[in-house]
Order: C-alpha cells, then sequence, then structure tokens
C-alpha cells in the first residue's frame, strides 16, 4: 500500500522527514495560534477594540466602498483577528490531520467550494436580516417597545 | 441475469468507468460528503446563532461574564482558560487519532490500538468538561431580576482597585431579606393531580428589593451595553425604581426559559449548539471505541488495511473542526 504524504507546510517554508514529524509539527502550529486567541481574548487590548476606520459618508461611491471594506468598518480588528485566526486553523485540521492536501484537486474542491460558497451565502442572509431586525426592534424610531 | 447486461467491451477505458478522477475509495467519500452536510448542518445553527446576536446586538451578554470557572478552583474569577484547556484536550486527541491513522498505514497493530486508546480517552475528558460546563452555567452564580419586558437586572457595587472604580458584582444571596416564603410550590400531591409547577425562584422580588433599599452601596446594571463596551450601570434612585416598577420574577442560573446573564436566547443557543456537538463528541467516542476492539481482534489486520480507523478519523477531525469554530463565536468574538 502506498500512501505518500506531501511533507512540508507553509508552501515549502516548514519540510519535515516523516508523517510523524508533519503532524506534531502541526500540533505545535495549532497550539500557537490557539494560545495567540486566549492571550488576546483575556487581555483584550484596547487598540483592537474600536474599529479603525469610520463609516463613508457620502453618496454612492460611500456605500460601494463600505460594503467592500466592511470587515474594517463594521468590526472590531479584534474580532476579525480572531474570525482569520479560526480560518487558519479550520485549513491546517482539514489539510493536515483529514490529509486534504494528498487528496485530488478535483476532491478538495467539490469539498471545499461547495461548503465555502454555501456558507457565505447562509451567513450573508441572516446577518443582513439580523440587522435589519435590530433596527426595527431598537432604533430612536422603533415602533415596538421592548425594555420596560 | 447475465443477459440484462450488455457487455460493451469498453471496461477498463475512460467511457466504461475505467478513469476515476478521485482516486478516493468509496466508503471516504462517502464519509466526505457527510462531512459537507454536517458542516452545513452546523453552520446554519451558527449563522442562526449570529442572526440572533445582531439582533440583540447592544445587549449580548459578554462571555467573559459568563464561562469564568475552572474546577477546583472556587469563587476565582479565570475567563477563557478552562475553555482554551477543553480546546487543547480535542485537538489534542485529533493528533493522536492521526498517529493512529498513520500507524494504520504502516500496518502497526500495536501502535494503532495505543493511539486510538488515547484518542478515546481525550474524547471522554472532553465530554466531561462540557458537561461541567453545563453544570455551572445552569447553576448560575450572581443571581437576577427579570424584568416584565424579559430584560435582566443585575447587582453590583463599585469598588476600587489598583485607584480605578470597577463594578463587582452581589450574589442576591447576598443581600436579599428572606421572609417566610410567601406561597409554597404546586406539586401534585398536594393540589390538582394533573397540574404541576416548576420550582419557585429562591426569592420573591419583593424580598430583592427590600434587601436593595437597605444596602445603600448596590446598584443595578442592565443588560445593555454602552458605548465603552461595559453594561450599563444605572444610578441609586434609578436602580429602586427598575427593581420596584418593573421587576417580574428572580433567576439564578440558566435554562431554554430564562437566563441570568441576559437574553434567554445566548442560552437557548449554547445549550443546542454545545449540545449538538457534545453529541457528536460522544457518538464519535463510541464509534472510536467500536473501531478500537475490532483492532485488538485483528479484523483490519485480516483484511490487509485499516481504512476503516481512516474513515472514523475524518470524522473525528471533522468534530474537531467544528469545535473550533464554536469557541471563536460562542468564547472569543
Amino acid at each position: 500500500m502506498a500512501h505518500e504524504h506531501k511533507l512540508e507546510i507553509f508552501r515549502g517554508l516548514w519540510k519535515f522527514k516523516s508523517n510523524t514529524q508533519k503532524i506534531w509539527g502541526v500540533l505545535a502550529f495549532l497550539t500557537f495560534v490557539t494560545a495567540i486567541e486566549v492571550v488576546l481574548g483575556i487581555y483584550k487590548p484596547d487598540v483592537l477594540m474600536h474599529t479603525w476606520i469610520d463609516p463613508l459618508e457620502g453618496g454612492f461611491f460611500a456605500t460601494i466602498g463600505n460594503i467592500i471594506l466592511s470587515p474594517f468598518v463594521y468590526m472590531k480588528p479584534l474580532n476579525l483577528i480572531f474570525i482569520l485566526l479560526t480560518i487558519v486553523k479550520a485549513y491546517y485540521i482539514t489539510w493536515d490531520f483529514m490529509h486534504m492536501r494528498d487528496e485530488t484537486k478535483a476532491l478538495r474542491r467539490m469539498v471545499v467550494w461547495t461548503s465555502v460558497f454555501l456558507i457565505c451565502y447562509l451567513i450573508f442572509i441572516l446577518l443582513q436580516e439580523g440587522g435589519y431586525v435590530y433596527e426595527v426592534y431598537f432604533t430612536e424610531d422603533a415602533l415596538i417597545k421592548r425594555d420596560f | 441475469m447475465d443477459s440484462t447486461v450488455a457487455s460493451t467491451g469498453t471496461e477498463g477505458k475512460t467511457w466504461g468507468g475505467g478513469n476515476k478522477p478521485l482516486v478516493a475509495s468509496y466508503g471516504k467519500m462517502m464519509m466526505w460528503f457527510f462531512i459537507v452536510s454536517d458542516a452545513l448542518t452546523f453552520s446554519g445553527f451558527l449563522a442562526a446563532y449570529g442572526f440572533s446576536r445582531f439582533k440583540f446586538i447592544k445587549e449580548w451578554p459578554i462571555a467573559d461574564e459568563v464561562f469564568t470557572h475552572v474546577p477546583f478552583l472556587h469563587g476565582q474569577e479565570l475567563p477563557m482558560i478552562y475553555v482554551a484547556f477543553m480546546t487543547f484536550v480535542l485537538i489534542m486527541s485529533s493528533v493522536t487519532m492521526v498517529l493512529a491513522v498513520d500507524a494504520g498505514h504502516h500496518m502497526n497493530k500495536v501502535k494503532v490500538t495505543l493511539y486510538m486508546f488515547l484518542t478515546i480517552i481525550g474524547g471522554a475528558i472532553f465530554v466531561g468538561s462540557q458537561a461541567w460546563e453545563w453544570a455551572t452555567f445552569i447553576q448560575g452564580d450572581y443571581g437576577a431580576v427579570q424584568t416584565k419586558g424579559g430584560n435582566i437586572l443585575q447587582f453590583g457595587e463599585y469598588v476600587t482597585v489598583d485607584g480605578e472604580d470597577k463594578f463587582k458584582r452581589i450574589s442576591i444571596d447576598d443581600f436579599a431579606v428572606h421572609h417566610s416564603t410567601e406561597r409554597t410550590q404546586h406539586q401534585r400531591k398536594n393540589g390538582l393531580w394533573f397540574v404541576t409547577e416548576d420550582p419557585l425562584p429562591p426569592y420573591s422580588v419583593n424580598e430583592i428589593y427590600e434587601g436593595l433599599a437597605a444596602n445603600s452601596n448596590i446598584l443595578v446594571r442592565t443588560q445593555e451595553i454602552n458605548d465603552e463596551g461595559h453594561k450599563t450601570v444605572l444610578s441609586r434612585e434609578e436602580s429602586l425604581k427598575w427593581v420596584k416598577n418593573n421587576g417580574q420574577l428572580v433567576v439564578k442560573g440558566a435554562n431554554l426559559k430564562v437566563n441570568e446573564y441576559g437574553t434567554a436566547l445566548f442560552a437557548d443557543f449554547f445549550f443546542f449548539i454545545t449540545g449538538f456537538h457534545g453529541f457528536h463528541v460522544f457518538s464519535g467516542v463510541v464509534i472510536n471505541i467500536i473501531i478500537f476492539f475490532n483492532v485488538i481482534l485483528g479484523t483490519y489486520e485480516r483484511r490487509g488495511s485499516y481504512e476503516m480507523v481512516e474513515k472514523v478519523g475524518l470524522y473525528w477531525h471533522f468534530v474537531d473542526l467544528v469545535w473550533v469554530f464554536v469557541f471563536t463565536f460562542f468564547y472569543l468574538v
């Protein structure tokens, strides 16, 4: 039985001699990423707690700009970092622990593109709707009183 | 039967099924398909959680104030520590799983057995930790008053720590005036046999109000988050007014109906999503145990391939993958 593994991560920056070594290397990396998350989660540096860019104002192009830059305009940098680190962790779990790296390109795309497309769609619809419901319920001209 | 199958003479050629574009066995591919569909189920739950969170964006409970407990370290506020431990345990059990798969490729039965065993232990520790986390959350710690609008009023006082004013929570047990109970719980044996009632809250709103009026240091905190990212603390007069006029129910801990930490939906989603994930871990452990015994009995040795270990490994890593996202969206963001 031939089981060939690609024995390098970070596009060849870190090479391993055997599959077992690669597993421990990936564990070290995942632990490191989790440690960063936990430390940031406990200390919550002030710099990262407020958005760095205010929403652009003035017409159509500002709206387009806000949509394109929405992760920076509407999200705290800390949360953005958490989400990016989570995706990094998910990538290495799938690629090295689940051996996606060793599968054919077709299988990889079949699994990843399908889920990524559907999940992005779902998240967009539901978060957009959640924001709208917030405006109906809680902004100043809301027709519903909830705090009594 | 032979007569129904036409032999085309193309067997082994591209259009006769001779091409295997994915180079994966049937079982492994089906496991991937299952994982994709299960991933969509989980993302449906997490997106629904996101919906509710965006709806209550200004009053969602702050996870660091909710999950502060660590076993054996009673009374200390240590957010993140225990859940970080749980995450590490799950990643570690993923590693032993992938090591078992690797040993399977080398047909090394002893090592597969050992690593499968360690994986099962890791899964069991994780499920146990989650049960403890649930129990602590259900138990609650400070207690609160729910208003007629379903919002939560919590109690505390300002203390000076390192020259800085900090709001420190106070448990309702520490200030509520305890009268002999106004009424007892309705049980089947002493009332209508076909009517039951949930256990009564520990105090009535009046007892809380009397205690609040007697202690001039105690203030009420609403669930609304102000511009600094903290929950709003009311003035003394406002505090008394809110509890007196709007208080309806005393809440301790969390369940599917009420939640002393804030919006009840937070507890609902916590129970539902971590519960569904915990159920996956549990079933993963059960499947791992079955495979573990098959390994010991030599089933795969005789079969000449440890691919079953690989397939159950895919499922196990997927459970770990989901936890990475649950961890982010419940505890970090």
